[in-house]
């Protein structure tokens, strides 16, 4: 096994291309697991913690420009306000030395259908860049996640940045776990509401192959939401939008939970997203006015 | 490979490391600081926490080659060095821990050291005043301790944490 310590990006993505055995390393958080019970052992570990574009982060128009090595901390400290549901979803990541390393460009790369990050980043509609000693292009995240641990990065190329919209309305983020630290998500769900298209985005972790949208939900909301001023949804608008929600997972029964719990799971965060963005909506609009 | 870093102040060099192996590895089986633990070796357990270019890291995720050129600090560069050659002294964190009665099979407790001292930096260190019970708990979530219930543990945190507050509004 070799060990490559790329400086720069340039040197980086010819490491990438010159291994496409290779595996890129970040924090380790997953790539150490496997190589420690050795489950994978690799041409070449690409040790990406030397190259200072992945570890940067600011304003890019109107994104925010988040390197894929930026880790959960600083999301935390430093994001809470470009990216709400993003930052509120790094909290629930593991344990504080686990978000000292951690990145979403490691949880993107591993896809984990569990990961934190996904269903904020579908939610909000990011974009994901991807390079390589071809060229960068950006692939929406709601058509980055193929199949189980599949996506749209190919054999050549690193995830480089995650491009956060700026948002114009409440975001949310629920998971359900055993207990409040430590753990891989039973199921996960994100809302984030776009005041400015009035448009409604969701995202499911944890509850099929992929992260995947809620799309009936999110037309039945953008519906039947009051963009005028907020007010509280009808309680059989708010049941049928868990409801939609819950008919779009798509579980299996494991270790961690059955199918059936994780779409009554679903179910309720959703609705209890609604409820705190109804509350989020309210407040904005009242310092507006 | 080669690998050289900095271990509790000291400039170290690892010879004949593969480059597959872990940081936690390499500072027990290579350079004799078997502090740091190896319990679960994915993350869960806190017990081979480090800190990493100041901040705590679980060290059986860090690739080797990762902490060339890093600054590490083990569980064995927290007690004090009393003058040239002397004896080391326990730190305010490592006493609180003894006298708490927070350690009972001890194969948690260095991580819960470096994991607490950072909080100590990051609070009492930091101007903040000392933790909360809900800080310290959610500060050690990622340590692991399967023999005290944590009552003991987070007993010393809050004493430690006084200790070191008295100490620095006294100089």
């Amino acid at each position: 096994m070799e060990f490559l310590r790329p400086s720069t990006l340039v040197e980086a993505l010819e490491a990438r291309s010159a291994h496409p055995d290779g595996v890129p390393i970040m924090g380790g958080t997953d790539v150490m697991v496997e190589l420690n019970f050795d489950k994978r052992r690799p041409s070449a570990l690409i040790d990406l913690t030397r190259v200072p574009e992945l570890t940067e982060w600011g304003a890019d128009g109107d994104h925010t420009r988040l390197g894929a090595g930026v880790p959960y901390t600083t999301i935390i400290e430093h994001l809470a306000g470009s990216a709400p549901a993003l930052a509120k979803a790094s909290r629930s990541v593991a344990s504080p030395q686990i978000r000292n390393r951690g990145t979403v460009g490691g949880n993107l790369g591993g896809a984990s259908p569990a990961g934190e990050s996904h269903p904020p980043l579908l939610a909000t509609d990011a974009e994901i860049e991807l390079a390589s000693v071809r060229g960068t292009r950006r692939v929406r995240a709601r058509d980055f996640y193929l199949s189980l641990r599949t996506t749209a990065l190919r054999e050549d190329e690193l995830i480089t940045a995650i491009l956060l919209p700026e948002p114009t309305g409440p975001q949310q983020f629920a998971k359900i776990g055993t207990r409040n630290a430590m753990v891989i998500a039973v199921t996960s769900f994100s809302l984030a509401l776009d005041t400015r298209n009035r448009k409604v985005g969701t995202g499911v972790g944890s509850a099929g192959p992929t992260p995947l949208r809620a799309e009936a939900a999110e037309e039945f909301l953008e519906a039947e939401f009051d963009w005028e001023d907020g007010r509280p949804l009808a309680e059989p608008v708010v049941r049928r939008f868990g409801d939609l929600v819950a008919a779009a997972a798509r579980p299996i029964d494991d270790q961690r939970g059955s199918a059936e719990y994780r779409k009554h799971a679903l179910s309720v965060m959703a609705r209890r997203a609604l409820s705190w963005s109804v509350t989020d909506y309210r407040k904005g609009s009242a310092r507006c006015a | 490979m080669r690998v050289s870093f900095k271990v509790n102040g000291e400039n170290v060099t690892a010879d004949d490391v593969w480059p597959g192996e872990s940081l936690l590895y390499v500072l027990r089986e290579r350079l004799g600081l078997p502090g740091s633990k190896n319990a679960c070796e994915q993350g869960e357990c806190g017990s081979c926490t480090v800190y990493f270019d100041g901040v705590t890291a679980c060290s059986c995720m860090i690739a080797a080659g990762q902490a060339e050129g890093r600054e590490v600090r083990t569980v064995e560069g927290l007690a004090r060095k009393e003058g040239v050659g002397g004896d080391r002294a326990l730190s305010d964190v490592q006493e609180a821990f003894v006298e708490a009665g927070a350690v009972q099979c001890g194969f948690c407790t260095p991580g819960l050291l470096v994991q607490t001292d950072d909080l100590l930096e990051n609070t009492v260190g930091a101007g903040k005043g000392a933790p909360a019970d809900a800080e310290i708990r959610e500060a050690l979530a990622g340590n692991l301790c399967r023999c005290t219930g944590y009552e003991k543990i987070i007993d010393a945190v809050h004493l430690a944490a006084g200790r070191r507050a008295e100490a620095g509004s006294g100089s």
